[in-house]
Formats: C-alpha cells, sequence, structure tokens
C-alpha cells in the first residue's frame, strides 16, 4: 500500500475528504517530517478525530502564537520519526524540558492524578500560554475555573469525593476582587495552595497546614499577621499549639466574608465561642447578644469588636483593648460619653455565680422569686375562682331552676 | 326586639335598661394607651429576651429587622411614660390640689385597706365552699394589685429600661454593676408583666364565667345595673345610701361602641394570648 492510498483510507474512515492537493503534497513528500506545516497538513483539520472518536486537530495558527509555537511537533511528539506514523504514539513528556514542574508535581496530591497532570491545569496542549497572559487557563483571573473544573460539584468533586469549594471560594471576597473587579493581585487558588507542588493541609510542609496559615495569607496581609503573631493566638500557634485558631477558623477557608458585612458579623460569635464556651454562655446573657442575634442590627458588639480581632491579648496586657486603662477607649467606640463608672459594667457577667457577682445574683435570685411567688398565688387563685364561679353560674342558672336541675 | 337590646352587653341583661358609668372617658383612653403600648412593648421585647429561640428572628424580620424591633419599643416606652406621668399627675391634682375625697383612702381609693385583705382570705374560702362570698366595694382586691402591680411594674422596668438607654448617663450615679443588673430588673420584670397579664389579667378580668368572653365595661365605660349589683354590692349600695344613683346614670352603650370595642379588644386578647404560647415555648424549651 503506498503512502496516498493509506492516506485516503484513514481519510475515508475519518467519513472526511482531505483536499486533493494536501493528499499530493503528503504522497509526494518524503519520509522524514521537518517543519510544523507537515503535520498541519492533517492534523490542521478541525474535525480530525483518532480511531476512538478523540479529537487529535490542531489550530495551526493558535500554536504558533503560544508559548511553544517555536518548537517543532516532534520536540514533544518524539516518538514520531517520519511519516507516517502509528496509530498509537507515546504520550507527551511535559517533564523533559520542564523537570522541576514535574518533580513537584510528583510529590504532590495530584501525583496520582488519572488525566494528564499539566494539560488539566494548563489546558490544550498546544495552545499553552504564558501565565501572564490573559488567554493561558493558569491566569490569574482563570485559576479558579480552572481548578474548579474539578473542585466543584458541578465539576468532579462529587465524583472523586473532593471538597466543593469552588462555590464557597467565588463568592468570597476573595473570588469577588477576582471574578468582579478583576484584581490579579487577589489571591487565587495557588496564591495559598502553590501550583506544583500542592500538598494536603494535613502536611506540616503545605502553606495550608495550620501552623502555616498564618504565614501564608501573611503573604498578602501583611500587617494583620503581624498583629496576630503578636496576639496570644499567634503566641500559642507558634508553641506548636494547634487548639489556637489561625486565620481559616474565624473566617473560613475558602468562604470568606468581608468582616464588616452582616452575615459575618452575625457567624462569627459561635466560631469564638466553640472555644470560649463559657463567655459565649454569659455573652448570651447580656443586651449586646440579645440584639445582636437577632439578625439586621449588626452593629452590636462582637467579640473582636472589645478584645481585637488579630492581636487578641489577655485583658492584664496593656497593649489589649479591654486592658483597664483602656476600657473608656474601647467602649467609647460605640457608647458616646462612657466614663469610668460605665465601663465597670461587665460584659460577661454570671447572675449565677453568687462569687463573682454578688449584687448581680441576689438581684436576678430576687427578682426570680418575685415572679415565681406572683405566678403560682395567682395561678393557683385564679383556678379555684374559675372553678368555684363556674359551679355558682350553673347552680344559679335560670335553665336549672326551669326544670329542676334535671339536665345541669 | 328593639335595637337597644340588641346593643346590650351579654352579661348583666339591663331589665329596667338602667346603665351606671364605672370609668370615665379618660380612664378608658388611658386604659386604651396601656394596652396598646403594652401589647407593643411586649411584642418587641419578647425576642430581645429570648433572642435565641426560634421565632424570634422572624419576628424581628417581620417588623423590619432589630433596628425597627429596638425602634418601636423605645417609642412605645416613651407613650406609656407620658401616660404613666399624666396619671400620677392626675391623681395627684385630684387628691392633694382638688382635695377630692376617696383617691389615697376610703372605699374608692385604690389603696389596699384591710377589707382587702379580708376579702382575699374569704374570696380564697368561697373558692373552697367554706364561707360565703365577700362583697366587694368600687375596686376589688384583685383589681387593685393589678392597678399596684402596673405601677410598679412601670416605675421598675422604665427605670431599668431608660437607664440601659441612656447607660453612660446613668453611670454617672450608678455603680457599674447596676448597669448589669438593670438588664436582668428588666427582663424580669417585662417577663412577669407579660406572663401576669396575658394569663391571670385576662382570666380574673375577662374570661372568667362572670365576665366572659369580655369585660365590656373598660371599652364603654358602663355597665347595666344587673351587672353592678352582682359584681360590687357594696358600692351599689353605697351609691343609693349616698343618693348618687341619678348623678351616676349613663346611656346604654351604642352598637357600633360595642361592636368596635369588641373588635379591639379580641384583637388584643388575641394578640396576648399569642405572646403568652410563644414565651412559653421559649422559657420552656
Amino acid at each position: 500500500m503506498n503512502h496516498a492510498v493509506w492516506i485516503r483510507v484513514r481519510c475515508d474512515i475519518r467519513g472526511a475528504m482531505l483536499p486533493a492537493s494536501a493528499v499530493l503534497a503528503l504522497a509526494l513528500a518524503p519520509g522524514a517530517l521537518r517543519a510544523q506545516a507537515d503535520c498541519l497538513a492533517c492534523h490542521g483539520d478541525a474535525s480530525m478525530t483518532d480511531a476512538s472518536g478523540h479529537s487529535i486537530a490542531v489550530d495551526g495558527q493558535k500554536f504558533s502564537q503560544s508559548i511553544h509555537g517555536s518548537l517543532q511537533c516532534t520536540n514533544c511528539h518524539a516518538d514520531i520519526k517520519g511519516y507516517p506514523h502509528p496509530d498509537k504514539i507515546a504520550p507527551v513528556e511535559c517533564k523533559t524540558c520542564h523537570d522541576d514542574q514535574a518533580s513537584a508535581l510528583a510529590g504532590s496530591v495530584h501525583a496520582n492524578s488519572k488525566e494528564h497532570p499539566c494539560t488539566s491545569c494548563h489546558g490544550n496542549a498546544h495552545e499553552i500560554f504564558p501565565k501572564t497572559d490573559a488567554r493561558s487557563a493558569v491566569y490569574p483571573l482563570n485559576v479558579p475555573k480552572t481548578c474548579g473544573q474539578c473542585h466543584s460539584n458541578d465539576g468532579m468533586a462529587a465524583k472523586h469525593g473532593l471538597p466543593s469549594v469552588y462555590p464557597n471560594y467565588i463568592d468570597s471576597i476573595h473570588g469577588f476582587a477576582l471574578s468582579d473587579e478583576g484584581l490579579l493581585v487577589a489571591a487565587n487558588c495557588q496564591s495559598c495552595h502553590g501550583s506544583h507542588h500542592i500538598l494536603s493541609h494535613t502536611n506540616p510542609l503545605s502553606p495550608t497546614y495550620k501552623t502555616n496559615i498564618p504565614k501564608t495569607c501573611g503573604n498578602c496581609h501583611a500587617k494583620i499577621e503581624m498583629e496576630y503573631d503578636a496576639g496570644i493566638h499567634g503566641e500559642q500557634i507558634a508553641r506548636g499549639n494547634l487548639n489556637a485558631p489561625v486565620c481559616t477558623d474565624c473566617h473560613t477557608a475558602h468562604a470568606i466574608l468581608r468582616p464588616t458585612e452582616a452575615a459575618f458579623r452575625m457567624q462569627s460569635t459561635p466560631i469564638c465561642g466553640s472555644c470560649h464556651k463559657e463567655q459565649l454562655s454569659t455573652y448570651r446573657d447580656t443586651f449586646h447578644s440579645q440584639l445582636g442575634s437577632l439578625g439586621g442590627y449588626v452593629e452590636t458588639a462582637r467579640c473582636w469588636d472589645c478584645h481585637g480581632a488579630h492581636q487578641v491579648l489577655p485583658a492584664s496586657d496593656p497593649n489589649s483593648p479591654i486592658n483597664k486603662a483602656s476600657l473608656v477607649q474601647t467602649c467609647g467606640k460605640c457608647h458616646a460619653g462612657a466614663n469610668e463608672s460605665f465601663v465597670q459594667y461587665q460584659p460577661h457577667a454570671d447572675p449565677r455565680n453568687r462569687q463573682l457577682n454578688p449584687g448581680l445574683y441576689f438581684v436576678r435570685l430576687f427578682m426570680n422569686l418575685l415572679l415565681i411567688g406572683v405566678l403560682t398565688f395567682f395561678v393557683i387563685h385564679t383556678l379555684l375562682w374559675l372553678i368555684r364561679s363556674r359551679y355558682a353560674q350553673i347552680k344559679n342558672s335560670p335553665r336549672r331552676a326551669a326544670n329542676g336541675g334535671k339536665d345541669a | 326586639m328593639p335595637d337597644s337590646e340588641l346593643a346590650e352587653p351579654k352579661t348583666g341583661t339591663a331589665a329596667n335598661g338602667r346603665y351606671f358609668v364605672r370609668f370615665t372617658r379618660n380612664q378608658r383612653y388611658m386604659h386604651a394607651v396601656l394596652f396598646t403600648t403594652f401589647l407593643g412593648l411586649a411584642a418587641t421585647g419578647l425576642p430581645m429576651r429570648f433572642s435565641e429561640s426560634f421565632w424570634a428572628r422572624k419576628l424581628a424580620a417581620g417588623v423590619g429587622g432589630f433596628g425597627a424591633i429596638l425602634f418601636f419599643h423605645k417609642f412605645c416606652a416613651i407613650v406609656l411614660t407620658v401616660a404613666f406621668l399624666i396619671h400620677v399627675k392626675e391623681v395627684f391634682q385630684r387628691g392633694l390640689f382638688h382635695r377630692e375625697k376617696g383617691i389615697f383612702w376610703g372605699p374608692t381609693s385604690m389603696v389596699a385597706g384591710w377589707k382587702d385583705v379580708k376579702d382575699l382570705f374569704g374570696h380564697m374560702r368561697w373558692f373552697l365552699g367554706l364561707g360565703p362570698k365577700p362583697q366587694f366595694e368600687r375596686y376589688a382586691y384583685w383589681e387593685k394589685f393589678d392597678y399596684w402591680a402596673v405601677f410598679w411594674g412601670m416605675v421598675v422596668i422604665g427605670f431599668s429600661g431608660y437607664a440601659m438607654w441612656f447607660a453612660p448617663f446613668f453611670a454617672r450615679f450608678l455603680p457599674g454593676w447596676a448597669l448589669n443588673a438593670v438588664l436582668v430588673i428588666h427582663s424580669e420584670e417585662g417577663l412577669l408583666a407579660i406572663l401576669f397579664i396575658f394569663s391571670i389579667h385576662f382570666v380574673n378580668t375577662h374570661l372568667r364565667p362572670d365576665s366572659f368572653p369580655m369585660d365590656m365595661v373598660i371599652f364603654t365605660g358602663v355597665e347595666s345595673e344587673e351587672e353592678f349589683k352582682l359584681k360590687r354590692p357594696l358600692e351599689y349600695r353605697r351609691m343609693l345610701s349616698e343618693g348618687k344613683a341619678e348623678s351616676r346614670l349613663g346611656i346604654a352603650p351604642p352598637l357600633w361602641l360595642l361592636n368596635f370595642s369588641k373588635v379591639v379588644g379580641y384583637t388584643a386578647i388575641f394578640i396576648g394570648l399569642a405572646l403568652l404560647v410563644l414565651t412559653l415555648t421559649a422559657y420552656f424549651h
């Protein structure tokens, strides 16, 4: 079988006819392929598929613009030595050139991916652009969508048991900055997770491992990281106390909200309370909480309004906003006219604790006894009265008197 | 059947058609202001008191979020405060300035006397079938209790409420822990008022068999001679013996007033009972 006949057969299998001139040119061509044009003579046909129906077409124009546009096809498809080439060809090994990335990938969570590890993220192998090019799948504005192909339930998250983080991210303050405002500096997936060497958050080397998170977020939020490190939570994390919260414990990892917005102010207090249970319970007794729990009125003091958000310090520390010396100023943020006497108010008073809050304890005791006493007396009094008056009413009813009380 | 008979209240049909005035127009208005603001205060205060309960947020959202709830609460508080001050002014004006008799003592006074203690025990003996039913004067002991409970309640709840509202000002002459205490006082006393009014007052005054389903006298101001005689025989006899029956005669309440009063009264009782149920679900949840 000569070349021309073979090509004709292939074309027939595909059900598409190449222009006669192309067939002729290939038929006359020598065995070695040297230029992109040679390959594109066949693979330039957008409808070209292999025997199993996968596209094997290459957009020559896009390829020539791509970062690999100056390469020859055989630089990557190294097992193709000439034409015709076998039906089955070896997968392209990107690591031939990109060794660093390949070895980084090899140790990452994506190492065992069944998909081609490079093209899943970088997109069509023949249309790869530098990450600074808006056409690149890993251009900052495109990264979330690229990762979201797998890490959302619309993608493969449900199928592979991965958390569906894309929707959380895209509605977050970072996602909003990126997708709506187009801020290149807004954190995208790889800002926190890295790119090729992505590790599980349970791996101490991962930038998303608990103790590394402040530094990871601090890459952008430098001042807040400094404050956090100076606070008691940062200090505990530095000592290796994994119970202390890091950025993501309060702000969450992906669904990060603007801290001033109502939804965040509504959800934040229970987060602090998940560790500081007693403080949450006493806070619940206060007007701050009663007002604040109802929604729509979010200005009432939440934990960090008084304690500070990042540089949380014990009251004994002179730098703490709840240090005695700072209370007038701290309370004064909301309560205009707050004075030395006003700040004697205890935002975590426990009226059930006689030792700590004797005045409050006895006030509550008195009020409860009054409430129980009055209600108990009158409930009994009024029930007896009801029964007695109903009895008197029936006994004295005209109907009963008329018929001698037979049907009373 | 003549129209005038249709217009008569359910209880105590007036055989001779005579009606006597029990409450003046001002007193009825005062009660109307009292119960509307009280319902408003209860409806907006309960979601705060039980802010963690399942209905609190819905109720808050229903009136336009928490800012609105606090606004209504304070608005009702101011109206009620003004009504309270007007009442106190009137009491002292009548009792001290005009030297009107029977304001601070005597059979027509709201101030409790020895007879009230005897009536309380006598009434309870009657409940148990151990004695005759006491004969009541103008204000029976439970009515005096209602009055003073509301009086004390308004002073306590009002003071503690304003102390929270203007905390930095009150902090000038209150100790620090008092700022904690005022919330406890305000919410416990408010809760007592709500539970008392929506259960005990409703039953004692409106829902008990002698008045069921509602005692209209606080709305119409008048009651039939029969009802008067039955409920407050001492006052009735005193009125006759003092020869004041003529001066206390009123006119039969017009149908529109009765119907209007029923709508308003039943609405108030319905709201009150609904709030009582919500309170109980939250309290015993």
